[in-house]
């Protein structure tokens, strides 16, 4: 294995040696070494930052500001992070947590990605070298992305305002058969106001469940007033298909989950 | 390749070595250091067979890179015994016939421990859930579960 790994003490050196051919970024390494691991040639350097505002959390005024280098172990242990904790404990077993980073699972491919997803529905916003892009634009754009990311911001969402689900064969741990999560907001008489609904494995990548979004509107979470959600469920999704299940079976069980979220 | 220096303690003593940039930590163990008690079986972080504990934390040292662990505290399986007299985890595994073909058990150990250095009691949700990262083909795993309990018990009673 031919692969020569640089350390820098700031994200800003760090980010200029990355311009470098053949260099990719580590973060806990969960998916660059394994690549390495199975031979992956593409790689010859890898690049890491110990720059300890990587490593923060700071949670203020609502508001919660996480370092890239950040593990899932971290996040789910955290005592203002609660709400994320389910999100967090959905990435792998206790030593794959132990290691993966948050900053990794925003470019985790499905069928992982799982915490990318929470952040998604949480319309988190991702800090890079080259400035602050909205996490959907940034997905959108992480394959041709070669800036460092130093952390992501969110609003923490309210007690009971933020859903999360993982759908798995294997338990307790198991890659995703699927993956939702929902921000919710509702009005005095029960009705929903706002929805943000973001699915893990429906795509390559995580994706807005924008038709099922707006079917909710105005409507209350009993099964009638989420029945236009979960037809409009799919509209939009290419789900993946792995060894874990079809495209045609995320397809056809993603409405039922969904409806148990949002009943639950 | 040039070879970088990696140093840390392993098991309470001090290692250096030089190893080629970009090898694992599994790698630098078994094929410079000689310790073969964390073993190599997907290299993918699937299996868990090469999990070791590092500064305190379960990790798997086949997605680990030797360079990363600079300064760091390693523990492996083979570092438990003391002066001959096994490790209540592995007298329990033996009791409780949680080994068989024994490729999986270092890696299993390791990630017991963890839970018991933290949860000296645990329930057995917490087990299942603490071994959760880590594949038998052999016990069933419902022997391994059993080992970790006893050795919880054996712990506790112990200290009291
Ligand atoms: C056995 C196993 C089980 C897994 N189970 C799950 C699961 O259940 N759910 C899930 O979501 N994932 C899972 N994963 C995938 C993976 O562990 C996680 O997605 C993890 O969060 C990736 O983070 P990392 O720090 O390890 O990434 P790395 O491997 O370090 O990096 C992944 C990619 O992101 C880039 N990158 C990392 N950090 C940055 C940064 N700060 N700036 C710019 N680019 C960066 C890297 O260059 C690389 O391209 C699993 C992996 C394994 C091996
Ligand atoms: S060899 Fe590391 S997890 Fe299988
Ligand atoms: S004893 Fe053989 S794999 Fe567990």
């Amino acid at each position: 294995m031919a692969l020569a790994l640089q350390t820098f003490p700031t994200v800003k050196d760090a980010n200029a040696a990355l311009k470098a051919a053949g260099t990719r970024y580590l973060g806990g390494g969960t998916l660059v070494v394994r690549a390495a691991n199975e031979g992956d040639v593409s790689v010859s350097g890898l690049i890491r930052s110990t720059d300890p505002a990587l490593s923060a959390i700071a949670v203020a005024g609502g508001k919660a500001r996480i370092g890239a280098s950040v593990t899932m172990a971290a996040i789910a242990r955290h005592p203002d992070l609660g709400a994320l904790a389910k999100a967090a404990r959905a990435v792998g077993g206790p030593a794959i947590r132990n290691t993966a980073t948050i900053g990794g699972n925003l470019f985790a491919p499905a069928p992982y990605g799982d915490f990318a997803v929470a952040l998604l529905a949480l319309d988190a916003t991702v800090d890079t070298e080259d400035g602050e892009l909205p996490i959907e634009a940034f997905l959108a754009k992480r394959d041709d992305s070669r800036a460092i990311v130093s952390s992501v911001r969110f609003t923490l969402p309210k007690a009971d305002g933020f859903r999360f689900l993982k759908v798995s064969r294997v338990k307790p741990k198991g890659v995703s058969v699927l993956s939702i999560a929902a921000v919710l907001e509702r009005a005095a008489d029960g009705t929903v106001s706002s929805a943000r609904i973001a699915l893990g494995c429906m795509a390559d990548r995580p994706m807005r469940a924008k038709a099922a979004e707006r079917a909710l509107k105005g409507k209350k979470l009993d099964q009638n007033g989420i029945a236009a959600a979960l037809a409009a469920a799919t509209e939009g999704t290419a789900p993946i298909t792995d060894p874990i299940a079809s495209a045609w079976y995320r397809a056809e069980v993603l409405p039922v989950h969904l409806g148990r979220l949002l009943l639950a | 390749m040039a070879k970088v220096p990696v140093q840390f303690t392993l098991n309470g003593s001090e290692k250096a070595e030089f190893v080629e940039s970009g090898t694992t930590l599994l790698n630098a163990l078994r094929d410079k250091i000689g310790d073969t008690s964390p073993k190599g079986g997907c290299h993918q972080g699937t299996c868990g067979a090469c999990s070791v504990i590092i500064d305190g934390e379960l990790r798997l040292s086949c997605l680990t890179l030797a360079e990363t662990c600079n300064g760091a505290a390693i523990t492996t399986t083979s570092g438990l015994a003391e002066g001959g007299v096994l490790h209540p985890l592995q007298r329990a595994f033996l009791d409780t016939f949680a080994t068989q073909c024994g490729f999986c058990t270092p890696g299993m150990i390791m990630a017991a421990k963890v839970l018991l250095d933290h949860t000296p009691n645990p329930s057995r949700d917490e087990v299942v859930e603490a071994l959760s990262g880590n594949i038998c083909r052999c016990t069933g795993y419902e022997p391994i579960i059993q080992a970790v309990l006893t050795a919880a018990r054996a712990n506790s009673q112990n200290a009291a």
